[in-house]
């Protein structure tokens, strides 16, 4: 069977899992619609919660962002798990045992206050659907280039799966369908990774073959051959970093901050049954995405190698094959600028922009024509960083079936992220803007019929976005993370570390660091995008790394002003002491 | 399993008293400091302040610097948060807050 067939049969036969535990698992009560009854086993919630944090980008691009960054890439590594020990010391645990439904329901309990709540509200939207965006387009990206369906499509066929599991499901469902959707992604991820380490290094765990030697017979360790090989062609060497250590610390902080911050993580530790659940849940989760957080630095480096072994000053005519494939598809592009018929790769862009071909045109050695404008440089390869992962595959010549493979993994990661944003999403508006704050007279049923609906518009949202994605998604990752950094991670950490913490306090902090996180950004990445460099950023922090100041802007103005004002109802504060204890907790109370 | 709570009063799960559960928060906060020092120094320390000294030592192929930064933070944040739980649950039992004696 040829992968196109094969990749048809493992997509078809994935989504029938997916759809079969969505019914086997439909959510009956608001209790199993938020948080899945709270009864999943840490283990389970541990894949989940690992399902619904890595995501398109982390299945696709974070090796091919560390290929090409190196040692700076180090901060999608330590950020995206880092947060995780933050997670489980400073709020997991805490916030289980408050035992409500979603992240405003604690601020506006907490804090007393309904502009809390509100204000909880829409940073959670504003990050929520700023992230599913590209988890739509990457369903319909991942369709077009395995299977040959228009994007659009893709985009309209993943919203009709994650719609039939997330409306009938929520949580319940979300979270069976994210432990099988982590076993195929990971599962997928890890052959192409084992194969192409035991390619380059004989070792067969990629993690031990980043550290070892070649096998080509040099003798030379892996990151020694990669550090000379880019160093000869004229790049930076691989292990050492060009990014000023400042910023390298304020990205690394604020994703850290913001990923314990995102709501659609936070509220899967909702869903086990006792607070020591949640932090052995955490654990779990961390442990099962690092496993494949570890795994792609390791990809990354090899492919690299790899690429620049089988390309770099081959004639294009006996180029190996998977070069001509992902050139069809537009991800590779080769122009000939000392036509010497051979591929040469620098540093710098071969040419202006993303490739854009002349139709079906084909020069002298039978690449095809490119219109773009040529660059100074030597280079003449164009490389899309997303062709580390997809094409590992068949640079590593592996059989079709692992092709089919990385297809269903890369949609099982969009899929599974997309469904968990979607639930807060739907879960913020049902039960904290409409049940808690301007129709408080829903019943249960009113109300899980609400979030249903609310789930149901979330996605045509979310699909809207997918298939006219605004010019500014790949810009705008920043504020994910930055805006859950500085907006709910302190107001949270405040509201159990802090007694004297008020209502006054945390409704200015949080819209001081709000305000700005998103003002930082968008001065350099909208208004003023001509200045955003070293020499125009805040104490060298670029708008990556902004978080991290505005957490700590937030938590300042919250400190200094919770001191000025009345201290929180006694209310309040014998909640916040009941919730620093684990003993007697509940399952989430049954409106 | 714990001397200062009455074994009968276990399946009640009583509200612990002030002082104990004071006393169980500033132990707590005592643990989770000794991690977050630890989590700091393998990210922030090896991973990014010292990198590069640290990148005169090798380990493996591995520039040491490199390494932390790469997998060896990934690796002990893995360990802190299991070592997290762990102790956690021996504090709990220490301090009669533990949560299973409650429901279920």
């Amino acid at each position: 069977m040829d992968a196109q067939t094969l990749t048809y049969l493992f997509v078809a036969a994935s989504f029938a899992l997916y759809i079969g535990i969505a019914v086997w698992s439909r959510a009956g009560s608001t209790g199993d619609f938020y948080v899945a009854g709270g009864g999943v086993h840490p283990i389970a919630n541990g894949m989940a919660t690992a399902a619904d944090w890595m995501s398109a980008a982390s299945f696709i691009s974070m090796a091919g962002i560390i290929a090409f960054m190196g040692y700076d890439g180090s901060v999608y590594l330590m950020g995206w798990t880092g947060g995780y020990v933050l997670l489980a010391m400073l709020l997991a645990p805490y916030l289980r045992k408050f035992g409500e439904f979603t992240v405003p329901d604690f601020i506006g309990t907490r804090y007393y206050s309904n502009t809390a709540r509100v204000v909880a509200v829409v940073s959670l939207i504003v990050i929520s659907f700023t992230y599913v965006a590209g988890q739509m387009r990457g369903v319909g990206i991942v369709f077009s280039h395995f299977l040959g369906v228009p994007i659009d499509w893709g985009v309209a066929i993943g919203m009709l799966v994650v719609f039939f599991y997330a409306v009938l499901g929520g949580m319940k469902g979300i979270t069976y369908t994210q432990v099988a959707q982590y076993c195929v992604l990971i599962f997928a991820y890890l052959v192409p990774a084992v194969f192409i380490s035991l390619l380059v290094t004989g070792h067969a765990v990629p993690q031990l073959g980043l550290g070892a030697s070649v096998t080509d017979g040099s003798g030379l360790a892996v990151l020694e051959k990669l550090d000379r090989t880019l160093v000869d062609l004229g790049f930076a060497p691989y292990t050492s970093g060009t990014r000023a250590s400042v910023d390298v610390f304020a990205i690394t902080m604020a994703l850290m901050l913001g990923t314990a911050g995102l709501p659609h993580v936070i509220v899967r530790f909702f869903t086990v049954p006792k607070v020591s659940d949640a932090r052995r849940s955490a654990g779990w989760a961390l442990l099962f995405i690092a496993l494949l957080y570890t795994t792609a630095p390791a990809v990354g480096a090899f492919a690299r190698l790899n690429f620049i072994d089988t390309v770099h000053d081959k004639p294009y005519a006996g180029v190996a094959d998977w070069f001509r494939t992902w050139e069809n598809v537009g991800l590779v592009g080769w122009r000939d600028k000392n036509g010497d018929g051979r591929i040469q790769y620098a540093p710098g862009a071969p040419f202006a922009g993303k490739p854009e071909f002349a139709g079906d045109a084909r020069g002298v050695d039978g690449q095809r024509m490119l219109l773009n404008r040529s660059s100074d440089g030597a280079n003449e390869v164009y490389l899309d960083r997303d062709i580390m992962v997809l094409a590992n595959p068949e640079i590593a010549r592996l059989p079709p079936w692992v092709i089919a493979l990385v297809a269903a993994g890369s949609l099982a990661a969009a899929l599974s992220t997309a469904a968990g944003l979607l639930l807060v999403i739907s879960a913020s508006v049902s039960h904290d803007l409409l049940k808690k704050t301007f129709a408080r007279g829903l019943s249960d049923r009113q109300e899980l019929l609400a979030a249903r609906i609310a789930a149901a518009s979330a996605i045509a949202v979310a699909g809207y976005l997918g298939v006219n994605p605004p010019g500014f998604v790949a810009e705008v990752v920043a504020f994910a993370f930055g805006l859950a950094a500085a907006s709910l991670f302190p107001a949270i950490l405040l509201g159990i570390f802090s007694l004297r913490m008020n209502r006054e306090g945390a409704v200015t902090g949080m819209i001081t660091g709000l305000a700005f996180t998103f003002g930082y950004i968008a001065w350099f990445k909208f208004y003023a995008p001509h200045l955003n460099g070293p020499e125009a950023w805040w104490f060298g922090i670029s708008p990556e790394g902004i978080g991290a100041l505005g957490a700590l802007l937030n938590l300042t103005v919250a400190l200094t002003v919770s001191r000025l004002t009345a201290p929180p109802p006694t209310g309040v504060v014998a909640l916040v002491e009941d919730i620093r204890v684990p003993a007697g907790v509940s399952t989430p109370h049954m409106h | 399993m714990n001397s200062t709570r009455p074994s009968a009063d276990a399946a009640a799960a009583p509200r612990p008293d002030h002082a104990r559960a004071h006393a169980y928060w500033r132990a707590n906060l005592r643990l989770v400091a000794v991690l977050l020092a630890i989590w700091f120094a393998v990210s922030f320390g090896a991973g990014i302040l010292f990198v590069e000294p640290l990148n005169a030592f090798r380990l493996g192929g591995f520039p040491l610097g490199f390494w932390f930064g790469q997998q060896g933070a990934i690796f002990v944040f893995v360990i802190l948060v299991f070592v997290y739980a762990a102790a956690m649950r021996h504090l709990d039992r220490r301090y009669g807050v533990d949560d299973t004696t409650g429901d279920r």
